[in-house]
């Protein structure tokens, strides 16, 4: 794979300051910074239920934060409504950890819907073409007329990254693309996540678990711990630190 | 406004579950409100979104086809048996008068006053709001909803919206169509004893049918199939807790559905009376 490209830009796309949310009794994040730079990657890792995925949600709005700001291309998204957030989302890209495709509708469908329902001006022989280009960008060209239930799971997450990469977005948030697949399926994942950040020039958040997605994938990582961010800077950087629970969370990947 | 008591009832539960002692009103009751409220913002929600573009009229369209299919074989069969079975039992009271001769009026009356749009909207509530909990419940749980949102889609226009507005408009033709099959019913017992032709039989049974019996029909069947779609779309859009919670979005559905019918049912024919004798 060719090296990650140097991120000189100091244009931010995401920026998150003291960031603050609970679930009743449960402060799952606490003060949590980050900024993202356009055309960065950067991988966050961290334990499960650490707040990983809360963290993203609230990123496209999905979940409201308590307290602090989210800014995303310049815009609090906390302020959003209707069609103002809907703009906003359009330049999200957001991958669910569970794939989350509509299982009443086959992969053709799947793909299409975002483009039918978004952009009306476009002919059939756009979102055919549209279809074609992002089936292709994963591999899975000949899914075309399968319905969701009759792919493997591996093969599911990658039409969903297809979904979300069918509207072009200039952000994209992965949750967890490569769990829970085999090492060889997992390396073409992250080697798609690379391309996209080359050709489209986008900027992505990657939640992982696997220290292999985040070194390869990423130009920067960030550690969450209790709630925040315990360190944010390249791979190697990162887990020079000393910290304890740095080192048995680099340990923990590759002893096992 | 609204949202100000909802995040009052929040707040307030919130609070409650730090220290377990807060309650507006009691532990038991609190949540009892604010499921109702939430139930009527769902509810003000669709007529807000109802008549707003986009549409999605082809949506509509399948969704009927969906709530007609799912559920036109049982309504036949059901619709068909009521009325034979109903003029069966109702023929020896009548014949002590000597009166079988008003079977037909008397069954029109029965099947399109009540039992056509009842029979049709226990059957529907029964397979169309336990499907419709049960699928939005498991899209909402495995995250599609949410998939939707973030690619700028509105779910509750979508899938909310759609059904509903499916479902208020089936259910009243499913409705006529169940009392049409009742007649026929009705009419096979009728001619095998009493060898009325076809044509005696229905102009002998619409004769005593006002248009305030049709209307009263038909906009009880409306409520009806209204009630039906929201509540199964409530339940299956608020499903929680995974698989679990999906059975209990269809199951709720199903109950809940079944009880407002009952409900409506009476108010409906409360009111028509009162009109009816005014
Ligand atoms: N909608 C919600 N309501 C209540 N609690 C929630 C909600 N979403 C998440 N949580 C809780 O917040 C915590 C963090 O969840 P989150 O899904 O972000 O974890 P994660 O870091 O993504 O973990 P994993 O790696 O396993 O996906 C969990 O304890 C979870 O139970
Ligand atoms: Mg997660």
């Amino acid at each position: 794979m060719e090296a990650l490209k140097n991120i000189s830009n100091t244009e931010i796309v995401i920026s998150i300051k003291d960031l603050y949310k609970s679930f009743g009794e449960l402060h799952v994040l606490r003060g949590v910074d980050l900024e993202i730079f356009k055309g960065e990657n950067v991988a966050v890792l961290g334990k499960s239920g650490t707040g990983k995925s809360v963290l993203i949600k609230i990123i496209t709005g999905l979940l409201r934060p308590d307290t602090g700001e989210v800014k995303v291309l310049g815009q609090e998204v906390a302020h959003l409504k209707g069609k103002e957030l809907d703009v906003l989302r359009l330049r999200i890209g957001f991958s669910f950890q569970s794939s989350a495709l509509y299982d009443s509708m086959n992969i053709r469908q799947n793909l299409e819907f975002p483009l039918v329902m978004n952009k009306k001006d476009l002919g059939k022989a756009e979102i055919k073409t549209a279809v074609e280009e992002v089936l292709e960008a994963v591999g899975l060209s000949d899914k075309l007329n399968q319905m969701p239930s009759d792919l493997s799971g591996g093969q599911r997450k990658r039409i969903g990254i297809a979904r979300t990469l069918i509207l072009k977005p200039e952000i994209m948030l992965y949750d967890e693309p490569t769990s829970g697949l085999d090492p060889i399926t997992s390396m073409e994942i992250n080697e798609l996540i690379a391309e996209v950040q080359q050709k489209y020039n986008t900027s992505s958040i990657i939640i992982t678990h696997d220290l292999t997605c985040a070194k390869v994938t990423a130009n920067r990582v960030a550690m969450l711990l209790d709630g925040k961010f315990l360190k944010v800077g390249p791979f190697k950087e990162v887990f020079s630190d000393s910290d304890k629970r740095i080192q048995s969370f680099y340990n923990y990947n590759f002893t096992e | 406004m609204d949202f100000f008591i909802l995040n009052t009832f929040n707040k307030l539960r919130l609070a409650d579950s730090i220290q377990r002692k807060k309650y507006v009103i009691s532990k038991g009751i609190d949540p009892f409100f604010s499921n109702v409220f939430r139930a009527y913002k769902f509810v003000v929600l669709y007529f807000k979104e109802v008549f707003k573009a986009p549409f999605h009229f082809r949506e509509v369209i399948n969704q009927c086809f969906e709530v007609g299919l799912r559920s036109l074989s049982l309504i036949t069969l059901t619709g068909f048996v009521t009325g034979i079975v109903f003029t069966k039992q109702s023929r020896p009271s009548l014949e002590v008068f000597g009166a079988s001769s008003w079977l037909p009026s008397l069954i029109s009356i029965a099947l399109v006053r009540a039992l056509g749009s009842l029979v049709t909207a226990l059957i529907c509530a029964g397979k169309v709001g336990s499907s419709i909990g049960a699928e939005l419940g498991s899209m909402r749980v495995t995250e599609q909803i949410d998939a939707m949102e973030v690619s700028a889609i509105n779910p509750f226009k979508y899938l909310v919206v759609t059904r509903v507005t499916a479902t208020t408009l089936t259910v009243p033709i499913l409705s006529l169509y169940c009392g049409f099959v009742g007649l026929l019913g009705s009419y096979l017992n009728v001619h095998t004893h009493e060898d009325t032709s076809f044509v005696a039989f229905f102009e002998n049974g619409f004769e005593t049918i006002t248009f305030l019996d049709v209307f009263t029909s038909v906009f009880k069947s409306i409520v009806f199939g209204f009630t039906i779609g929201i509540i199964g779309c409530y339940k299956g859009f608020n499903a929680t807790q995974g698989t679990r919670g999906v059975g209990r979005a269809a199951n709720e559905a199903v109950v809940l559905s079944m009880f407002f019918v009952f409900v409506e049912e009476i108010v409906i024919v409360q009111v028509s009376n009162w009109i009816r004798n005014y």
